[in-house]
């Protein structure tokens, strides 16, 4: 930058001596291969959620009765696999397949979790930030409100609402989304906070500037990040959330399938063995555990590039 | 050890970040350089040269992220990259100290001092427990600190910073290390403050008889404690050599350049020397009887008050410096201006109307008429939003521009400010610290203001960019006549830019009026205290400080805000005990000057300056006479004792006009290639102070480069004037613009 | 000063805890409704109901309804169950102890085991060690509790054998035999336990390891296992013990799940029976009881925070 009198409209003549330059602009998000791989594992699931019941063999609650030929089977239960019959993981203890229902199980599981965490988000977010730039009353009386909810252990708020009002998957939605509301409360106050205090909000401030310019265009884009990212880890929560509640039997009821149901019921397998029917059991489990972990492995790539950067390490 | 052989010798060092998904970054690019025995060598360079680093290299540490990627660092006679981890490790307090930037975070604040200063002595089996802490007690005394039996028992938190500045340097010492590696020591600390330290430093330096390596940023300081200097930009020596050299004489571009942008020594008639032409009955700004705070008490005053009655009037296109230490109230005054702290009590009148005390509560025009400029431009600016945006807001929100008006707008602004246009699409991450900064003052230009209220702007940057800030603003206040609040804590850069000064001490106004006068006799003993405290760029000055100032006691007291009395009662030497503490002060005018407001019990005569002071008053006046007829500022020191520490030593007397004249060598390079042209050499110089808007500084920038005539002017200013009116539709506010005729006016009266 | 702190932290504690009070109280007993009328249902008559209402008390007001409850509760009158006519008291008594057993083993294997692989893998960051912990960590506080407890009993008591994969107890059992009857739930809950507390003292111990006074305690040439156990562990033990406390408070929910899994005769086992039968009385008495366990495990967090403060411990 050319410093004294230059005349406007010259082009700033290129100094050797200029002010070193700030951190190099940002590159683009650059995933790991681990990152890779789990995009294509939670792409997988998704997909699955939303296609599932074009590609699966079986419906949701189809008994298996006839073999390949068309004669009745004895005892269909904790069947072994067979390709000829499109039972690719064998069925499950009343002689359902369970690869159908893994799939149909993926839209009620991802698709329960995904929308609880929405409704928590909107929840959490508006209140979080209104409570953050309001202050006073709005934030006293909001926060007590989430210590309240957040002095119960989440699964046992799940097992006193489910014992009051009886289990459906409208209740299972609103549940963790009031739970999870709570946690995104608490972020999205500490975020809105952290930025209120920053000069370029009181910049606006001193400039006049309404109550919807600052939340809008000051606070939100620069909350949206890390909240985000957080989305990521609050969604691997829920899942674990709405999946213990079924596995406990309160969470989704038959006959609709669910990953967290498909465990429980087929536990008796688990004794018998892979070979007796323990795929029943392991193959939701493992559903669960791929998709969770999947997540939880992006967001940890993202969140470490985001806290590593060059500018940081330099000084 | 043979006397000559160095202690620390730096060769060919290379130091590069490997970032993990990137190539290697090399910050240091092959530096060399040797400390002796008993020599205190400074590094000096701006932030990202790599000063930091490289002290680091002599204990063969590398921040993380970094490695060594060449050449040595031996520490007697022992190259500290390539040793034995463990043999190092024992090296590293025995032999090899670092004292850090922040003390505050280099204690453990679980531990107690104690322990801390004397673990790595023990750990290394060089003492006892008794035995170093009977060393650490020693190094208390020396170091002057209060206390010294009971001081190691405390925790961190419980005593000052500037105590821990002092305890961290005997943490150093307590191995009596052959070298000693101080990485901006007083970087953090009050010019008050400074001193104290710097002075404690410098003492135990040459008591313990060790050799350091002093890196700073800071070429006053530089010249108090060096020796020897390496000049640093970018990980690559520029020039190196001897204190007197460097300071003296630089012949590298690049230590002429910083040098330049060292602002001189506050004294009067640095000035700009007002036009007056804005001048109008009511000031632009001004704050009545504020008495503004924190919190809030039962009886509607503040629960804890930081401005009591306080009274500053800004004259429409002055400029004035609040100046004052950390803790006196300084960004408070700017914020109940703004209105973003509404007073608890008093009025603030823009144009001689009221505005109401909170900001929600004035109007729209009324906020447009007032900016406020941040002084991080790190966090001031949205880092969500591009420059565009930033810069077109208050276009859009003050005056309805939109669309092409207002991106032609933005784009006039950013020429104003001196970015290129190609900034207008990015992120602020994207732009240098000094870009930032004119980012947030062409923020504050956009919505037209009456007055701009900056807030320390210049503080986070580095010595250059700083200087080219405080140009850009002097002459926006040149072109825009915008008033100025400018708030500093350096005294050097305020007295420099601004017309009037308020001395702000504890949230009193303690003195004001026009700079030359609040420079010069008669001061209150806290203006005393600050000008006294700002280092001079010569060898000696502290010394010479030292010296004069043995009596002024209380100097590394905190400040503290009191409910009545003059706050500064604790640390004046001459406090009158039963009256400072309990009554108010009252408002003394100077006879020499209407506008010059002295608060203190004191009689004006009495603060005339006793003694030394008296004849510096007389001295600083001729100096600044003399100044008007030969265009030199550098003669121009108030202090008598520095005239007379300038007599004593030679050097110091070479080194002001040295400086100027690197000042001088560096600005025609950027003025327009007209104002070049060498006059005939015989032509009769003109008073070019009668053109109207040319001050002393002014006048001795011009005749630095050459310009001493009317003629000259005329012929300048024309071309240059052209295009900026072209470029920038500001519609009359251009002060400049009338120079040009007036200066052919005189041309002709003169034939 | 920091009295002042841990009394007001106290009080919020006991303020908490009345909150939870009524909040159970409300969700169970006002919101969903008549209870009376639920049981009963379509072929109730005025005059059943009522005696149903006046012999379950809730033919006063909501109100004096949980001051009742409330009264009951603390004098240890904790009602009757709904589904078999038994005292809660009676049915809990034996299970409660069953619980405590096994959380009380898991907490003494989990804490000394996480905290010395959290300072392992903290001493050598990005080391092989510290990668293994991480990954290996990471993946477990992702997967759901029950996951773990599936693929343990399906090595160790299917594949091999070694230990049973239902936890029954009749009472007669000595204490190792105890253990040996309860290994895969003690070791499911060690692992997701323990998953959680290492990652957390790991990122506790590196966050302190990150600041200028260790930095400086390299400088000044300290060895690195005093940097680590006093330098860096003295300021990171309030975050530690803020840990352990928090995932004890954790215990309380992982309790629930691997006691059904397990068929363990434990609370939370005898909760979830509760909740399946909708026994409202049992639901609410255990609810309490883990919830005031949370909530002063969390408080106990708390406190521990404030002590462990140089600057709150030594004021100015």
């Amino acid at each position: 930058m050319s410093d004294t009198t230059a005349a406007a409209g010259q082009s700033p003549n290129p100094d050797i001596y200029d002010e070193l330059p700030d951190a190099p602009p940002k590159s683009r998000l650059r995933l790991s291969m681990v990152g890779k791989v789990s995009v294509v594992i939670v792409a997988f699931w998704v997909l699955l959620a939303l296609i599932g019941p074009l590609i699966a063999p079986y419906g949701e609650s189809h008994f298996i009765e006839d073999d390949v030929l068309g004669n009745p089977i004895d005892d269909p239960s904790f069947m072994l696999p067979d390709m000829g019959l499109h039972v690719y993981f064998g069925t499950d203890y009343i002689g359902r397949d369970v690869f159908s229902r893994i799939v149909w199980g993926a839209r009620t599981t991802i698709g329960i979790s995904f929308i609880a965490t929405l409704l928590a988000y909107f929840v959490g977010i508006t209140l979080g930030i209104a409570a953050a730039v309001a202050g006073k009353w709005t934030d006293a009386i909001l926060s007590r409100l989430v210590d309240a909810i957040l002095a119960f252990p989440n699964i046992m708020l799940g097992l006193i609402i489910i014992a009051a009002f009886g289990s459906s998957i409208p209740l299972l939605i609103f549940l963790a989304g009031l739970v999870y509301a709570a946690s995104v409360f608490r972020i999205a106050r500490a975020l809105g906070q952290d930025i209120m205090v920053q000069d370029y909000v009181e910049a606006a401030r001193a400039r006049g500037e309404g109550l919807w310019w600052v939340i809008s265009r000051e606070v939100l884009p620069n909350a949206a990040m890390p909240l985000a990212t957080d989305f990521g880890l609050r969604l691997v929560f829920v899942i674990l959330f709405i999946s213990s509640l079924s596995f406990l039997g309160l969470g989704v009821q038959p006959p609709i399938s669910d990953w967290g149901s498909m465990v429980r019921e087929n536990l008796q397998g688990l004794g018998n063995g892979i070979g007796g029917g323990a795929l029943a059991s392991i193959t939701p489990a493992l559903a669960i555990a791929s998709l969770t972990i999947a997540i939880n492995l992006i967001v940890d790539d993202i969140s470490a590039q985001a806290g590593g950067s060059l500018a940081k390490k330099m000084n | 050890m043979a006397q000559s052989s160095p202690i620390f010798e730096c060769k060919d060092l290379k130091i590069e970040a490997r970032p993990w998904d990137a190539d290697p970054i090399p910050i240091v690019k092959g530096v060399s350089f040797d400390v002796k025995p008993g020599e205190v060598v400074a590094l000096i360079g701006e932030s990202g040269s790599g000063k930091t680093t490289i002290s680091l290299a002599s204990l063969g540490y590398t921040k993380p992220g970094l490695h060594f990627a060449g050449g040595k660092a031996n520490l007697l006679g022992k190259d500290m990259i390539t040793i034995d981890p463990e043999e190092r490790r024992l090296r590293r307090g025995e032999h090899v100290a670092y004292l850090a930037q922040s003390a505050a975070a280099t204690f453990n604040p679980a531990l107690k001092i104690g322990e801390q200063v004397t673990e790595s002595a023990v750990l290394h089996g060089e003492m006892t427990q008794a035995e170093a802490n009977v060393r650490a007690r020693e190094l208390y005394e020396a170091l002057e600190l209060p206390d010294p039996d009971l001081i190691g028992g405390r925790y961190p938190h419980q005593v000052s910073g500037g105590q821990l500045q002092r305890l961290m340097a005997a943490m150093a010492l307590v191995e009596k290390p052959s070298l000693l590696v101080l990485d901006e020591p007083t970087t953090a600390l009050d010019v008050t403050t400074q001193i104290e330290v710097l002075k404690a430093f410098k003492k135990v330096i040459e008591e313990e008889g060790s050799a350091a390596i002093y890196v700073t940023h800071d070429l006053a300081v530089v010249a108090q404690i060096a020796d020897h200097i390496v000049v640093l930009y970018s990980g690559e020596v520029m020039e190196q050599g001897p204190v007197d050299q460097i300071i003296n004489r630089p012949t590298h571009a690049y230590t002429k350049r910083l040098m330049a942008a060292v602002r001189p020594t506050p004294a009067a008639g640095q000035g700009e020397g007002t036009t007056g032409e804005h001048r109008r009955e009511v000031p632009a700004l001004e704050v009545k009887h504020v008495t503004a705070g924190y919190g809030r008490a039962a009886d509607g005053k503040p629960a804890v008050t930081v401005l009591r009655d306080v009274n500053v009037s800004v004259e429409r296109g002055h400029v004035v410096g609040v100046i004052g230490e950390s803790g006196c109230g300084k960004s408070t005054l700017a914020r109940v201006m703004a209105g973003l702290l509404p007073a608890a009590d008093g009025q603030v009148l823009l144009d001689g109307n009221e505005l109401k005390p909170a900001l929600d509560d004035r109007a729209r025009d009324e906020l447009q008429l007032v900016q406020f400029v941040f002084q991080m431009a790190d966090t001031a600016l949205n880092p969500r939003q591009t420059i565009g945006e930033i810069i077109g807001r208050p276009l859009t929100f003050y005056h309805n521009m939109t669309g092409r008006a207002r991106r032609e707008r933005v784009l006039e602004i950013l020429n104003l400010v001196e970015l290129p246009l190609e900034f207008e699409g990015r992120i602020p991450a994207e732009l240098s610290g000094g870009q930032k900064q004119r980012v947030n003052l062409a923020r504050g230009l956009a919505a037209n203001p009456e007055v701009l209220l900056c807030d320390e702007v210049t503080s986070a940057l580095d010595t250059i960019v700083g200087a080219n800030v405080i140009k850009l603003l002097e002459r926006l206040r040149r072109e825009t006549g915008v008033s100025f609040v400018f708030i500093s804590h350096d005294l050097s850069t305020v007295s420099s830019f601004a017309d009037e000064i308020v001395v702000l001490y504890a949230g009193r106004v303690v003195e004001k009026g026009p700079v030359d006068q609040v420079l010069s006799p008669p001061f209150h003993p806290y203006t005393r205290l600050l000008i006294a405290s700002v280092p001079e760029m010569r060898v000696g000055w502290l010394e010479d400080t030292m010296n004069t100032r043995e009596a002024m006691a209380g100097i590394s007291r905190g400040v503290t805000i009191t409910k009545v009395g003059c706050p500064f009662f604790d640390r004046c030497p001459v406090a009158i005990e039963g009256t400072c503490e309990k009554i108010d002060p009252p408002a003394r005018i100077d006879a020499h000057g209407h506008d010059h407001v002295i608060e203190c019990h004191r009689e004006i005569d009495e603060l005339g300056a006793p003694g030394a002071q008296r004849s510096a008053a007389a001295s600083a006046r001729s100096a600044k006479a003399a100044k008007k007829s030969n265009g030199s500022a550098g003669a121009a020191k108030p202090a008598a004792a520095r005239k007379a520490a300038a007599a004593k030593k030679p050097v110091a007397a070479k080194s002001a006009p040295a400086k100027l004249a690197a000042a001088k060598r560096a600005a025609p390079a950027k003025k327009p290639a007209a104002a070049r042209k060498k006059p005939a050499a015989k032509a009769t110089p003109d008073n070019l102070q009668q053109i109207n808007g040319v001050g002393p500084k002014i006048e001795s920038q011009l005749k630095a480069m050459g310009v001493t005539t009317f003629d000259q002017i005329a012929a300048w200013k024309k071309a240059d004037m052209d295009s900026f009116s072209e470029q920038l539709k500001f519609k009359g506010r251009i002060q400049r613009e009338d120079w040009v005729p007036q200066a052919k006016k005189l041309v002709k009266a003169k034939k | 000063m920091m009295s002042q702190l841990v009394i007001r932290r106290i009080g919020i504690g006991i303020i908490l805890l009345w909150v939870v009070s009524v909040l159970i109280f409300a969700l169970t007993q006002v919101l969903p409704g008549d209870a009376a009328q639920i049981r009963l249902g379509q072929q109730a008559t005025p005059e059943t109901l009522a005696a149903l209402r006046k012999e379950l008390g809730l033919d006063i007001p909501w109100y004096m309804q949980y001051v009742v409850w409330m009264g009951n509760l603390l004098s240890g009158n904790l009602g009757i169950s709904a589904a078999g006519g038994a005292t809660i008291e009676s049915l809990i008594g034996n299970r409660i102890g069953n619980t405590v057993f096994m959380t009380g083993i898991v907490a003494l294997i989990s804490i000394p085991l996480s905290v010395t692989l959290g300072l392992l893998a903290a001493m050598f960051p990005g080391q092989l060690l510290d990668r293994i912990i991480t990954t290996g960590t990471l993946g477990l506080i992702a997967v759901p509790d029950f996951f773990v407890a599936i693929f343990l009993i399906l090595l160790l008591a299917v594949s091999l054998g070694l230990v049973p994969a239902v936890s029954y107890l009749s009472g007669t059992e000595g204490f190792w035999k105890s253990v040996y009857v309860l290994a895969l739930p003690i070791a499911t809950l060690v692992i997701v336990v323990s998953a959680q507390m290492i990652r957390m003292t790991r990122a506790g111990i590196l966050n302190v390891m990150g600041s200028p006074y260790i930095e400086m305690a390299i400088l000044k040439g300290v060895p690195r296992k005093r940097i680590i156990l006093r330098h860096a562990l003295l300021n990171a033990i309030g975050p530690i013990v803020n840990v352990i406390a928090l995932n004890l408070a954790y215990l309380v929910s992982g309790v629930v799940v691997i006691e059904t899994i397990f068929a363990y005769p434990g609370l939370a086992k005898l909760m979830v029976d509760g909740v399946q039968t909708r026994d409202i009385p049992l639901v609410q008495a255990c609810g309490m009881i883990f919830c005031c366990t949370y909530v002063i495990l969390i408080l106990v967090a708390d406190i521990a925070s404030i002590l462990s403060n140089p600057r709150l411990r030594h004021p100015k």
